[in-house]
């Protein structure tokens, strides 16, 4: 594989290999968290925040952690952080801390993180590893935003909390509970595919 | 709070997979063939038990008494992760035929989130040590559950002509819905 440059490292985490539809990682979090906009946004941010912040240090210590604990060493480093973001949450957001209850702190075994610090941070320079957190992190804000908004405007008429949908319109109560959530992303996963094979084409 | 209330509720009003998200990643890669499905069940249980018995302890007669719960994330997720490596040299010791069956599922529970989810969730509901242990019997039987049911219905779809863009991913995704909306069925068993 030849090295990519700076932009497209940063680019390929919002399409090309989109942790949740093409990679299909961090799917928990991705199907618990979503059946409101703003949670979906805070999960997002969460995930990013300790995605780039583990990624600078895993990278800053890639040659100092001998390989044979190195999972140990990434999921200590990842803990710590996700401890932090999940004080941070319950300081200043309460509200949103409670909705998402055990889901923060289970970033820590979300594939997503673990797999970029392997794939990518354990290798690579601390810059190009920032990149490679941010875009990955951000592909992942977007997905879970685009998934929670359909959940949201289509399972209780609102988004962000602001009434969109027209009066007397009968929300579908199915989809902020579970099978809404397995069946959106069913339909996200597909579409995703069906417009990379027409690009392929 | 009797234990049998605690048992079904785990394993079948609020499965794990079904209703909590927890374990998707399994869910998803691994329920392709029922006997590997059923495997892979069988090996998270048995660790599901043991880590939530050892973080119930740890918390409890450790991380509570020196006021360290702000540890929690830290030291749980090493358990876990220590723990499955043990479980693995102990089967691998003790039952040569369980460890060729179990063998190359062991290694990739340390990622799955419903052992971290379990242990999390007891702590939060303030179960004692017996109560904890039933909610890991009755997560673990509910996720085997999940994911066999899931298996058979996938060994089916082999047979079965879907459109292009719904193969693999998309299409299990879609089943999982259903089979939430078969399992919430399950909420008016007991009350709470």
């Amino acid at each position: 594989m030849n090295k990519k440059t700076a932009i497209q490292e940063f680019i390929k985490g919002l399409w090309d290999e989109n942790p949740v539809l093409v990679q299909l990682l961090g799917l928990c979090p991705t199907l618990a968290v979503t059946s409101s906009a703003e949670n979906g946004f805070a999960m997002g941010m969460a995930a990013t925040f300790v995605l780039v912040c583990s990624s600078f240090l895993v990278s800053m210590f890639r040659k100092v952690i001998p390989p044979q604990v190195r999972i140990a060493a990434f999921i200590v480093i990842i803990a710590t952080f996700v401890t932090i973001a999940d004080r941070f949450l319950a300081a200043f957001v309460p509200d949103i801390s409670k909705a998402l209850g055990p889901f923060i702190p289970l970033i820590i075994v979300n594939c997503m993180i673990l797999g970029r610090q392997e794939a990518f941070a354990s290798k690579n320079s601390i810059g190009r590893s920032l990149l490679d957190a941010l875009g990955m992190g951000l592909g992942f804000t977007l997905t879970l935003l685009v998934l929670s908004s359909i959940r949201e405007v289509l399972g209780s008429g609102t988004w962000f909390g602001m009434q969109i949908m027209w009066k007397g319109f009968a929300p579908w109560g199915v989809m902020t509970q579970a099978p809404g959530a397995f069946i959106t992303l069913g339909c996200l996963i597909a579409g995703a595919n069906w417009i990379n094979e027409r690009r392929k084409a | 709070m009797n234990l049998l209330v605690i048992f079904i509720s785990a394993a079948l009003i609020n499965n794990f997979v079904l209703q909590q998200f927890l374990g998707i990643c399994p869910f998803v890669g691994v329920s392709k063939k029922v006997d590997s499905a059923f495997s892979m069940g069988m090996a998270t249980t048995f660790v599901m038990v043991i880590a939530a018995m050892v973080t119930w302890l740890i918390y409890n007669l450790i991380l509570v008494p020196f006021n360290l719960q702000i540890l929690q994330y830290v030291s749980f997720i090493l358990v876990i992760a220590s723990l499955v490596q043990f479980v693995e040299m102990f089967i691998k010791k003790v039952s040569k035929p369980l460890y060729d069956a179990l063998g190359i599922f062991l290694p990739l529970i340390t990622t799955n989130c419903a052992i971290l989810g379990l242990a999390l969730t007891a702590v939060l509901k303030e179960y004692n040590f017996m109560q904890t242990l039933i909610y890991g019997v009755g997560a673990g039987v509910g996720f085997t559950l999940a994911l066999v049911i899931m298996a058979g219905i996938r060994e089916e779809l082999e047979l079965v002509d879907v459109p292009k863009s719904f193969r693999g991913a998309a299409i299990t995704m879609i089943l999982a819905g259903s089979l939430a909306l078969a399992f919430m069925g399950f909420a008016g068993i007991v009350k709470g």
